[in-house]
């Protein structure tokens, strides 16, 4: 389900520096046409690659004038279904749209913290240094979460 | 100025880079903060890196989500952990590194929570977090239900936060590690490039964490016009964490171990959920359940086909009888296992079950929604098909490759299985992670950030054991550009020999050169062209044809940036496949069958081939040296068996 970016809707991220898109695809796939010379249309966006779309969705959901879209693998899925999210900050509603025209919308949550407001180390232990070649992290007191039955072990 | 095929050289030196931004390296970042703090204390400060090729917030495996955590023990004991898994990949595994996680990884998933991943809980817990002693909501015994349309995102987010994005480096794609001139089992730097800018990148430090993914795109997908894409296996990890380690002289371990994980066809989709979620069955064209019907054939592979759980590939292996005897299509029946629940449930029970469903695709793999909403699919009214996937290489999911490391030494594991520092390979200072670590499977999300954690702070513990250890590169800083921007080179010098700029004798691009590499795989390595299956005679061919093709990966052109990046991975898949090859070639046996078998010896051979299979590679000669290691268990397994 490669995506594709409506020339109405993308602004090519008013010309920032890095577009939305082009920052998160894990593949590189999305480009800016700063130009025109590879698509027609100057300042948008274009996936260079469509037959390398994982269609993990991450740039349709991170695009803030949701001007890309996906459009079902053409040699696997029968044409006129569409799978659309709307991600919010706390959670994302889908909207799933099938050849016959019926309509199915879900709303899952996606995190219970505000975006950006973890803190990665409030209440934690600070590292103590003489303990590095223990098992067991900083968090866990130096042990092992699970000490484990040691009558398990066969060769101990 | 820097420009296309004229970069700007950067050189660093780092005391510690990190090598990838999923998972692994996620853990990593996270436990190194407090360790680096009290190092600084003492007046040791500790300079970190970390690379990614992507940008952190949707790198890696886990770019579009996850609906389960499937590595959360709770109430069991590790030793159970390791038994599952060992006996899940066929018996040969290292029960010293599967146990060590198992006793760790729960507090990874704690983190997780505490962060803000939503994670189910049963009746009358809501809201009662899992330290708190919240019980989960499990789909199987190790496995945990989420809301993970952000997983990556909250992961990642703590990792920036703990390590600072001015220690951070995203789209920068590492072509090869460098070995230290005074001692080539050392490691001293790192080489790689900017996919944005025309700059090129030379680390140099004294430990590196590998944790660069598994392998997609080896083998020939399936679907190969737009569909090309729609691999299981996200197809952006390609092979780096294997071949880079390779290069550098590290040894791998069980590099003939593969996933062929069977989908929902064509948008290959999860089918956890509806196995254990829903107690769905897998039957072939006529309704029959082939786990039942084929139950005798599991009494060919003693004594593993006698466990109360088969192994992952042994599902397959009883799947396929019903393809070659001509049975399919193989079907989930979707509509008896809603029909059952619907007999116990309320309307409004069944409601949420069918958005549970829904969100199990929408979570981690949306384009199976695409799938059904293009072909109009019910469920609960018609069944729907199932697929076994193209190969994939990977170590932490339901296959075990990768590189051999040090373990714990407090388990009861052989001396010779631990040296020194946890997760340090062959290679001093070389250390490795989640997709990276071979021999030990089943890690899954939780537990491949539980595991960078752990090589977190064997690397910090390594540097400070090494403060006067000054590395330096066995390659010149000219030699590295000329290498790294060899394809640049070469489509500049030829690109005006001739009018179509893709057809060209000089060179090959990096898409045809992957086809070929698909092709060989797929014909003679037991791809899905040979229904997974192979001889010695045909694996001597794809020898041949690979030994050309490594050749010609040296002709790969690059006409911009993001055909360099291609190019590298595709050098990086070429040599994760020999490995692959090399090790199904030594091992003379069918040790994984359902993942692939070897025809001329097509059983399992407990007597001779209960071993690891390792390897090292010889860069300068470009040859490969694989060897028999013994395997020892640790844990009693044979409770597993009837
Ligand atoms: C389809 C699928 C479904 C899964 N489902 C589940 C599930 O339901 N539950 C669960 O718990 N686990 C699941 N897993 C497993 C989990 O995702 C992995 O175990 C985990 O992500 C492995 O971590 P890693 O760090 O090894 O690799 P990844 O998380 O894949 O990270 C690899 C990183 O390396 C970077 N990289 C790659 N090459 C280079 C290079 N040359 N230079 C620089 N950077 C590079 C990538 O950009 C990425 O940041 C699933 C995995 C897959 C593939
Ligand atoms: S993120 Fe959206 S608006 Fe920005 S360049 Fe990409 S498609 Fe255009
Ligand atoms: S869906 Fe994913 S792989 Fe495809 S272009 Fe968008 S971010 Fe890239």
């Amino acid at each position: 389900m490669p995506t594709f970016v409506r020339t109405d809707k993308c602004d090519g991220c008013k010309g920032q520096d890095k577009t939305a898109c082009m920052y998160i695809c894990p593949h590189d796939l999305m480009k800016l046409d700063k130009d025109g010379c590879e698509t027609g249309h100057a300042m948008r966006a274009f996936n260079q690659e469509p037959e390398q779309c994982w269609e993990c969705y991450s740039c349709v959901k991170i695009c803030p004038q949701q001007a890309i879209e996906c459009r079902a693998y053409a040699d696997i899925v029968p044409m006129g279904g569409s799978v659309q999210p709307l991600r919010g900050t706390d959670s994302i509603v889908w909207t799933i749209k099938f050849r016959n025209g019926n309509l199915k919308r879900f709303k899952f949550p996606i995190r219970t913290t505000a975006e950006g407001s973890i803190d990665p180390y409030a209440d934690k232990a600070a590292a103590d240094l003489s303990k590095i070649g223990n098992s067991g992290y900083f968090t866990t007191n130096f042990e092992p979460q699970k000490s484990g039955d040691p009558s398990k072990l066969i060769r101990k | 100025m820097a420009e296309f095929g004229n970069p700007e050289v950067i050189e660093e030196e780092v005391d510690i880079l990190l090598i990838g931004g999923g998972m692994g390296a996620c853990g990593a970042a996270y436990e190194l903060g407090p360790w680096l703090e009290a190092a600084k204390a003492q007046g040791h400060d500790i300079s970190v890196k970390l690379v990614d090729k992507a940008a952190m917030d949707r790198s890696g495996a886990v770019a579009q989500g996850l609906s389960s955590i499937n590595t959360y023990l709770g109430e069991s004991d590790p030793a159970d952990y390791a038994r599952m898994v060992s006996n899940d990949l066929m018996g040969i595994t290292r029960d010293d590194l599967v146990y060590d996680l198992g006793r760790h990884v729960d507090d990874s998933v704690h983190l997780f929570e505490e962060w803000g991943l939503p994670i189910w809980k049963r009746p009358g817990d809501e809201g009662k977090s899992l330290k708190d002693g919240g019980q989960p909501v499990r789909s199987g015994k190790w496995q945990i239900m989420i809301n993970g349309e952000s997983y990556k995102w909250i992961v990642a987010e703590a990792a920036k936060k703990a390590l600072g994005m001015d220690r951070i480096q995203e789209r920068v794609f590492i072509v090869k590690l460098i070995n230290d001139k005074n001692d080539p089992t050392r490691i001293a730097g790192a080489v790689g490039f900017s996919t944005r800018d025309h700059k090129l990148f030379i680390y140099k430090f004294k430990a590196c964490l590998l944790v660069a993914g598994g392998c997609a795109n080896i083998f020939r997908p399936r679907s190969v016009g737009e569909g090309t894409g729609r691999a299981w296996y996200p197809v952006w990890n390609a092979g780096s964490t294997y071949a880079m380690a390779a290069e550098a002289g590290a040894e791998l371990t069980m590099m003939e171990s593969r996933f062929v994980p069977v989908r929902f066809k064509d948008g290959y989709g999860p089918v956890g959920a509806w196995f254990l979620l829903f107690k769905a069955k897998a039957t072939n064209a006529f309704g029959e359940v082939y786990m039942d019907t084929n139950k005798e054939l599991l009494n060919d592979y003693p004594p593993y086909g006698q466990a109360a759980v088969p192994a992952s590939c042994l599902h397959n292996h009883l799947m396929m009888k019903e393809m070659h005897e001509g049975r399919g299509p193989i079907y989930m029946d979707t509509p008896t296992a809603l029909a059952n629940l619907a007999e116990t449930m309320t309307s409004k029970e069944i409601r949420q079950m069918e958005a549970e469903a829904w969100e199990d695709f929408l979570d981690m793999c949306i384009g199976q929604a695409g799938v059904w909403a293009g072909e109009n699919i019910e469920p609960e009214k018609q069944p729907s098909e199932l697929m076994p996937t193209e190969p994939y290489l990977l170590g932490s999911h339901s296959g075990c490759c990768g590189i051999w490391v040090s373990g714990p030494d407090d388990v009861g594991a052989p001396d010779a299985w631990n040296w020194g520092y946890r997760s340090m390979t062959t290679i001093k200072g070389l250390f490795t992670a989640a997709d990276g670590v071979g021999a030990s499977g089943h890690k899954f999300s939780s537990g491949s950030h539980a595991e960078g954690r752990l090589a977190a702070k064997a690397m910090v513990k390594y540097v400070m054991d090494n403060k006067d250890v000054a590395p330096e590169l066995d390659t010149t800083v000219d030699e590295l550009v000329e290498d790294i921007y060899r394809p640049v080179r070469t489509y500049l010098e030829h690109k005006d020999y001739t009018t179509a700029i893709d057809v060209n004798p000089h060179y090959i691009t990096p898409r045809m050169l992957q086809f070929r590499l698909q092709k060989i795989m797929d014909e003679y390595c037991a791809g899905v062209a040979t229904m997974y299956q192979t001889n010695e005679n045909m694996l001597k061919v794809c020898e041949e044809k690979l030994g050309m093709l490594k050749e010609d990966a040296l002709k790969m052109r690059a006409k911009d940036l993001h055909e360099l990046l291609r190019a590298w991975e595709n050098y990086h898949r070429v040599l994760t496949a020999e490995a692959h090859m090399k090790h199904i070639q030594f091992r003379e046996e069918t040790r994984y069958p359902g993942f692939y078998y070897r025809m001329d010896k097509n059983f399992v051979d407990e007597e001779n081939w209960k071993c690891f299979v390792n390897s090292t590679y010889d860069k300068k000669t470009q040859t490969w040296n694989v060897f028999k290691v013994e395997h020892v268990d640790i844990v009693d397994k044979s409770k597993l068996f009837k």
